[in-house]
C-alpha cells in the first residue's frame, strides 16, 4: 500500500465515516484516486470497495481517473453565462487544446464545467487547483495558460486581492466581498466573544426560549422555526447530540455565506457554540463546500484562537461540563448536499443521498444521533438575538417574519453583491437598491425558487408573501427567458443524486421538451405536458431538489407564457422528428440498395 | 344514423393484440351491432374507401411500409388508438434498436441456425418490392399523432372492449383494476 495513503488514513484514525476527508487528502496528494487506491482504502477501513467507489464517483471534485496538472473548473451557472462565459470557455479550449470535460493531450490542463461556485457577483469565475479566479476575460485566459505552461502556479497568478479579509495573510484571494449594505443583525457592531460570556450565565432552556420567542426561521430557504428545531432535539433521550452548520451554499446565485465566512467567521463560530450549548451537543461541524477551500486556513486560524481563549474545548466558554469543539468538514462538489439529510450522509463519508423522513435529523441524524442542522446566517442571527433580546429582533421585519435577511443579488444589476435588509422590502425596492438594468424578471431564491415577472415586482420579500433563501438573480430585457429556464433545468439534471426516478428521468425529458420548443418545433400540447408532468415532481421525489426541479419551468410558464407561445407553431397539433430518408440509410447501405421515395 | 366505422391494422406486431380483440368472445356480436369495420385484417379489406371514425394500430414501425400504412391511417381516421406495448413503445421488436442493422440482417439471413447452410451465396434481401427496414423500431406516436393508448401485451380483451364502447358511446371508460394490471 502507498505509504502516503496509509498515513492519510491513520491521520483520520482509519475511520470510515471520515472517508470524505481521506479521499480529499488522497486527491490533493496524488491528483486522483485510482482503482488500486480505492481497494487499499477499502481494505484498511474494513469497507467494501464499492462503498468507497460510490462515494468517490458521487462528488464532482473527486476523480477515479488522472486529471490535468492544472484543473480548471469553469462555472456554468446562468449568471456566468450572462456575463460572457461562452467566450471565456472558448478561449480556454483554444489555449489549452482541450475540450470541456477532458484533459489536454499533454496532460497539463483539465477543463471541467461546474455548477455555481458562489461567485455570482464576479462572473465568469473559475477554480484552478483550488484558487478562485473571478471576472475572467479572454485576455486573462491566454495569460493564465501561457504562464502555467512556463512553470507558474495558480498562486503565482494572483494579481490583486479582494477587499477586507480577502487580503489577509491567510486568505490572499482575488475574491471581492461586494458587501454593499450592512444591516443591524449580521453585519451590525459586535464585540467578539461577548455572547459567550452571556450564555455562560444562562440555562440552555433560556436560550432556546429566547430564540423561539424571536420567531427566527431558518435562513437556508425552507424557513423552519429555529427555536422549535432546537427544542425538538433536546427532547431526545439520546445523550450524544450534534450541531452541524450548513455552509454548502450550493443554490445558484447564493454567496452570502462566503462573505460571512470571510469577514465575520467568529460570529458564526460563536453561534455554533451557543447553539451547541443550547441543545447539549458534543461536537459542532461546519460543513463547508469545497469551492470555499481557499478560506480553510483563515477559518482554522479563528478556531485555534477560540481554543486558545478557552471558548472551545473542555468546559468551553467557561461553562462547566460543556466539552465542545468544532471541526470543519469539507464537501466535494454536490448541490444536493445542501439538503440536510444528504449533508449528514456526506458528513458520514457516504454519497450525498437524502434520507427518508421521518425520522428527522433532530431525532436520528449524524451517526444516528439527534442532530440540528442550521444555516450559517441562522446561527449568526441567534448570537444577536441572545445579545439584544428577542423583542429587539422582532422590531425588525414584518409581522410574521422577524429580523433581517442577507440577499445575494446578481445578474443584470449595477451593484451585484450582498445586501442585509429587513424583511418586508418589495422586489421593486430591491431592484432599485441594486441598480437593476431594465429588469424583466427576477429568479427569487435560485433555481428552486420562483421566476417572477413585472406583475409580481410589488410583492414583499418575507415568509408570508415571497419567501427566499436570499438568492436574487435579476434578468434584464435582453435575456431570453427560455434559455434561462433551460440553464436552470440543466443544473438540476447535473445535480440530481439519481435516487428518485422522476428526478433522474423527468428532468431530462422536461429539458428535451423545452429544447423542442426553443428550436421552434413545439406544439401547444408540449406546454401542457410541461405543466402536468412538472407538477408531478413535487409529489414524486424525496427531497427538495427533486421536488423543486420543475419550478423554473412551472413558474416561467405561469409568468411568461407568451414567451413559450411565441415559439410554438399555431394550429399545429403534432410535430414529428421522424425523417424517413435518414431512417432508411443504414439498411440501404447494408443490403446495397438505392432508396426510392 | 350510420354506425361508427372502425379500421385496424397490425404493423410490427405479432397479431396478438388482434387475437385479444377477438377474445371478447360472444360480445363480437354486440360489436357488430355497435360498429362497422372498414380496412382491417379481420375482414381483409385492403384499402380505405371512406373516412373512418376509429383507427386501431397494433405494432410499431420497423420498416418503410409500416410508416406508409400508419400515415394512411392518420389521414383516414378521426381517432387513432395505439393498441399494446409494441405500438406504444416499440415492444419486443425494439430490442434490435441497439444492434447495427447489418448485424441483424446477417444473423437472420446468413448466420442463424435455420439459414446457415441455406443461403450459400450470402444474399441479403434487397428486392425493390420489399419494404426497407428502418434504422430502429419506432413507436407510433413518434411518427403521427396518437390520440389514445391502450397498454398491455396484449391488452386484455375487456380493456379493448371497454375502450371501444366508451369511444363509441361517449361514456366514461371503465378501468377496473383487473383490466389494467399486468402481472
Amino acid at each position: 500500500m502507498n505509504s502516503q495513503v496509509k498515513s492519510i488514513m491513520e491521520k483520520y484514525g482509519n475511520d470510515p465515516t471520515r472517508l470524505m476527508d481521506i479521499l480529499r487528502d488522497i486527491t490533493s496528494e496524488l491528483g486522483y484516486v485510482s482503482q488500486k487506491e480505492s481497494a487499499s482504502v477499502a481494505e484498511q477501513l474494513k469497507m467494501s470497495t464499492v462503498d468507497v467507489e460510490q462515494t468517490l464517483s458521487f462528488y464532482h471534485f473527486f476523480s477515479e481517473k488522472p486529471k490535468g496538472k492544472f484543473n480548471i473548473y469553469l462555472n456554468d451557472s446562468l449568471v456566468a453565462n450572462m456575463m460572457g462565459r461562452a467566450e471565456v470557455a472558448e478561449a480556454f479550449e483554444k489555449a489549452t487544446g482541450s475540450k470541456f470535460g477532458g484533459v489536454s493531450p499533454d496532460g497539463l490542463f483539465g477543463l471541467f464545467n461546474t455548477s455555481c461556485i458562489g461567485m455570482n457577483d464576479q462572473e465568469p469565475a473559475a477554480i484552478i487547483n483550488g484558487v478562485i479566479f473571478p471576472k475572467i476575460t479572454t485576455y486573462r485566459v491566454r495569460e493564465l495558460i501561457k504562464s502555467f505552461r512556463n512553470g507558474k502556479t495558480p498562486n503565482d497568478m494572483i494579481n490583486s486581492y479582494g477587499g477586507g479579509q480577502n487580503q489577509s495573510e491567510l486568505i490572499k484571494s482575488m475574491v471581492t466581498n461586494n458587501l454593499n449594505r450592512r444591516g443591524p443583525v449580521i453585519f451590525g457592531d459586535y464585540e467578539k466573544g461577548s455572547v459567550l460570556q452571556k450564555i455562560a450565565k444562562m440555562q440552555p432552556k433560556e436560550i432556546i426560549d429566547e430564540v423561539k420567542n424571536s420567531n427566527l426561521r431558518g435562513r437556508g430557504g425552507a424557513g423552519f422555526p429555529t427555536g422549535l428545531k432546537w427544542e425538538f432535539c433536546t427532547k431526545s433521550l439520546e445523550k450524544t447530540k450534534y450541531l452541524i452548520c450548513n455552509a454548502d451554499e450550493g443554490e445558484p446565485g447564493t454567496f452570502k455565506d462566503r462573505v460571512i465566512l470571510t469577514e465575520i467567521p467568529h460570529l458564526l463560530f460563536e453561534g455554533m457554540i451557543l447553539a451547541g450549548y443550547a441543545i447539549g451537543a458534543k461536537e459542532g461541524i461546519l460543513y463547508l463546500r469545497l469551492e470555499y477551500e481557499y478560506l480553510q486556513n483563515h477559518l482554522e486560524n479563528v478556531l485555534n484562537r477560540f481554543r486558545e481563549n478557552g471558548w472551545l474545548g473542555q468546559n468551553a466558554s467557561g461553562i462547566k461540563g460543556f466539552n465542545y469543539d468544532i471541526r470543519i468538514q469539507f464537501g466535494a462538489g454536490a448541490y444536493v448536499c445542501g439538503e440536510e439529510s444528504a449533508l449528514i450522509e456526506s458528513c458520514e463519508g457516504k454519497r450525498g443521498e437524502p434520507r427518508n423522513r421521518p425520522p428527522f435529523p433532530v431525532q436520528v441524524g449524524y451517526l444516528n444521533k439527534p442532530t440540528v442542522v442550521n444555516n450559517v446566517e441562522t446561527l449568526c442571527s441567534t448570537v444577536k438575538i441572545i445579545m439584544n433580546g428577542a423583542e429587539w429582533y422582532k422590531t425588525m421585519g414584518t409581522k410574521e417574519t422577524s429580523g433581517t435577511k442577507l440577499l445575494s443579488i446578481s445578474g443584470d444589476v449595477k451593484y451585484p453583491g450582498v445586501f442585509e435588509i429587513e424583511w418586508g422590502m418589495s422586489v421593486r425596492e430591491m431592484l432599485e437598491m441594486s441598480g437593476a438594468i431594465d429588469p424583466i424578471a427576477v429568479q427569487v431564491g435560485g433555481p428552486s425558487g420562483r421566476l417572477i415577472g413585472e406583475n409580481e415586482f410589488d410583492r414583499t420579500i418575507c415568509y408570508e408573501d415571497l419567501p427566499t433563501g436570499g438568492a436574487m438573480i435579476v434578468i434584464g430585457e435582453e435575456r431570453n427567458i427560455l434559455q434561462v429556464v433551460k440553464n436552470f433545468t440543466e443544473f438540476f439534471i447535473e445535480e440530481s443524486c439519481g435516487s428518485c426516478a422522476p428526478c433522474r428521468y423527468l428532468t431530462v425529458i422536461l429539458r428535451n421538451k423545452l429544447q423542442k420548443i426553443i428550436d421552434g418545433k413545439g406544439i401547444a400540447q408540449d406546454i401542457n405536458d410541461l405543466i402536468s408532468w412538472g407538477t408531478q415532481m413535487k409529489k414524486a421525489n424525496r427531497c427538495g431538489l427533486g421536488q423543486t426541479a420543475a419550478n423554473p419551468i412551472l413558474t416561467s410558464i405561469e409568468n411568461f407564457r407568451s414567451e413559450y407561445e411565441a415559439k410554438i407553431e399555431k394550429g399545429k397539433d403534432f410535430y414529428s422528428r421522424f425523417d424517413m430518408d435518414a431512417a432508411i440509410q443504414e439498411s440501404c447501405r447494408a443490403v446495397g440498395r438505392f432508396p426510392h421515395a | 344514423m350510420s354506425k361508427p366505422l372502425v379500421a385496424t391494422t397490425s404493423l410490427a406486431g405479432c397479431f396478438g393484440c388482434h387475437m385479444s380483440l377477438l377474445d371478447i368472445d360472444d360480445r363480437i356480436l354486440e360489436l357488430i351491432d355497435l360498429v362497422d369495420f372498414s380496412k382491417s385484417p379481420v375482414n381483409d379489406i385492403k384499402e380505405f374507401t371512406q373516412m373512418c371514425d376509429i383507427g386501431i394500430i397494433e405494432g410499431g414501425c420497423c420498416n418503410s411500409e409500416n410508416v406508409h400504412v400508419l400515415k394512411d391511417f392518420r389521414k383516414n381516421c378521426k381517432i387513432l388508438v395505439s393498441l399494446g406495448e409494441c405500438a406504444i413503445m416499440g415492444g419486443l421488436p425494439a430490442l434490435r434498436n441497439n444492434i447495427p442493422i447489418k448485424e441483424c440482417l446477417e444473423e437472420a439471413y446468413l448466420k442463424g441456425p435455420s439459414t446457415r447452410n441455406a443461403n450459400p451465396e450470402g444474399i441479403l434481401p434487397n428486392d425493390e418490392e420489399l419494404p426497407i427496414i428502418l434504422d430502429k423500431v419506432y413507436p407510433c406516436h413518434e411518427i403521427v399523432k396518437i390520440d389514445y393508448y391502450l397498454p398491455g401485451c396484449p391488452p386484455r380483451a375487456d380493456l379493448i372492449w371497454n375502450a371501444l364502447v366508451a369511444l363509441v358511446t361517449g361514456d366514461e371508460m371503465k378501468l377496473p383494476y383487473e383490466v389494467v394490471k399486468f402481472d
